[in-house]
């Protein structure tokens, strides 16, 4: 599913893409933040986006999501533009967020903030599979979300768009913040998502989990794509990428 | 005869009961706003015009189509809620990305067109509205006399704030409503049509408005003024209550009448103001409210 020898230039995608970002522009009020956006996931795939604070990684989420309400350009998503689609016709058609700032309700239970998004499509995970992945929130059921540690929210926020059907997760630095065991019990998961055959893109600052679960890395910066690097060929470019990502 | 306080029984649980039945009106009425505030950020100044539009409603489907109290009873709140939807498409939607003053400068003036028409057509000396038969005549309880048409307000109040506290807080529903109220993005990127929620919690607000108003008909006359006059109450509540809060507004809006017809034996001359002064004494000492969440 994956082609190590893409030509130079391509995306690295063969066939047709889940996902496809072209000349993607989007604005913050009047501040122009992405420039010009190109990228392609294949399904399956476990993309990252890298680059510093601010270069418009997340924007690229949103845009993606349809929450960004002012983008312009191509986004196509299992062939079909999504460019100017209401973020919830583009959470039917099957993509979901799981935002940098979790959005757990205070006002909601975990039950009822795990129940809440709908069905959009058959083939989601199933409460069990869940609480497989996730024990700690089987134990919290009747609790208010945002009294759940940080960690416990950040499975939350992951663990309710698993059972939507959604193909495509968007997951904004789900690491940030949290304590070694738990950032590698949520990279076990990713890996995990990934053989159920999720399609991940992932926005992650930690540049060492990013490489431990990723095919591909996009660098970011200024608002557009400047690089691609295939994870196994992360070694030979490994200055290349410190030295975008300026550290 | 005995004697409380120096006070005649007949005379304290009478007021206790006025008291109750306001209570009732203030608990519906605050209740819809709360929930109309919560989602829709828009202090609904029109809420009282609806009210008054609800009993009106009763009295034109008796008059001109001869349905009577019991259709009105569900029919009004449909008809008064349909009509808040149409405004809430056409106007209101309009505002939501501006400060909340807009909304409460359009809902006001709405409100005035509302009274005026009224008023225009119907005059402001009030339309008579009878009590349905099967509710007239009344219980002698011992201790005080009780109308049946009272006490059908009181339970019928209950009810309704009961099932509309069950369905925001424990329904599916009533979590996609919830979580709306604090973060409409999120929901949306979960593939909900947010904005047709709004539209039927703000329906379904006025539709309570609306129901309060049949059941205030055959106790008030049927009055442009009668939204107006107790409107201004109402908002005292929801402040004391807490903006926003659904049990909140609920207890307030009982105690806060009870107090009222509690003021009225002792201190008959400080009735119409105590719900403002203990608003006051809630503004200086929590100023979210009683029930209130500090978001």
């Amino acid at each position: 599913m994956i082609e190590a020898l893409a030509p130079e230039g391509s995306a690295g995608v063969t066939g047709k893409p889940l996902l496809k970002v072209a000349d993607l522009h989007g604005w913050y009020g009047e501040s122009h933040v992405l420039h010009g956006v190109d990228l392609e996931v294949a399904a399956g795939e476990v993309v990252t986006l890298l680059g510093r604070n601010g270069a418009g990684k997340t924007t690229t989420l949103k845009a993606v999501m349809g929450i960004l309400p002012k983008r312009r350009g191509s986004i196509v998503f299992d062939g079909r533009e999504t460019i100017s689609l209401p973020s919830r016709a583009i959470a039917r058609a099957g993509i979901a967020l799981c935002p940098e700032e979790r959005a757990i309700f205070s006002s909601l239970s975990v039950e009822e903030n795990l129940m809440l998004p709908p069905q959009v499509l058959p083939g989601g995970l199933s409460r069990e599979q869940i609480f497989e992945l996730f024990p700690n929130l089987a134990e919290r059921l009747s609790s208010q979300g945002t009294k759940l540690s940080g960690g416990e929210q950040q499975m939350l926020a992951i663990a309710r768009i698993l059972r939507t059907g959604a193909k495509l997760l968007l997951l904004d630095e789900p690491t940030e913040g949290l304590a070694p065991v738990i950032v590698q019990h949520i990279g076990r998961t990713i890996s995990r998502l990934k053989q159920e055959g999720f399609t991940i893109v992932l926005v992650e600052q930690n540049f060492r989990f990013a490489a431990s679960v990723a095919d591909r890395h996009y660098v970011v910066e200024q608002g557009r794509v400047v690089d691609m690097i295939h994870n196994d060929e992360l070694d030979e470019n490994i200055d290349k990428l410190h030295a975008y990502l300026g550290v | 005869m005995f004697e409380l306080l120096g006070i005649p029984p007949q005379a304290l649980f009478g007021q206790l009961l006025l008291g109750l039945i306001n209570g009732s009106f203030y608990a519906i009425l605050s209740l819809g706003l709360a929930i109309i505030f919560g989602l829709l950020n828009i202090i609904n100044f029109t809420h009282g015009a609806q009210y008054m539009m609800g009993a009106f409603a009763a009295w034109m489907l008796l008059n001109y189509l001869g349905i009577p109290y019991w259709g009105a009873l569900i029919v009004a709140p449909i008809v008064v809620g349909a009509v808040g939807i149409v405004l809430e498409r056409l106007l209101i939607s309009r505002l939501y990305h501006l400060d909340h003053l807009y909304g409460l400068l359009l809902t006001f003036g709405l409100a005035l067109i509302a009274t005026g028409v009224f008023r225009n057509f119907y005059g402001i000396s009030g339309l008579p509205y009878g009590m349905p038969s099967q509710l007239s005549g009344g219980q002698n309880l011992g201790f005080m006399f009780m109308p049946n048409y009272r006490g059908w307000v009181i339970v019928a109040s209950l009810v309704v704030c009961f099932a509309t506290w069950f369905i925001i807080e424990r329904t599916r529903l009533g979590a996609y409503l919830r979580a709306a109220t604090e973060n409409p993005t999120m929901v949306g990127a979960f593939g909900i049509n947010v904005p047709r929620l709004i539209t039927l919690t703000y329906g379904f607000g006025v539709g309570l408005a609306a129901f309060a108003g049949v059941l205030a008909a055959p106790i008030y006359n049927v009055n442009p003024n009668m939204g107006a006059d107790l409107i201004i109450v109402v908002f005292a509540v929801v402040v004391i209550g807490g903006m926003g809060s659904i049990l909140g507004s609920i207890v307030t809006g009982f105690g806060l009448g009870l107090i009222e017809g509690l003021t009225r034996v002792f201190y008959p001359e400080g009735s119409a103001v105590v719900i403002f002064v203990i608003m006051a004494i809630v503004l200086l000492v929590k100023p979210a409210g009683l029930f209130g969440r500090t978001v």
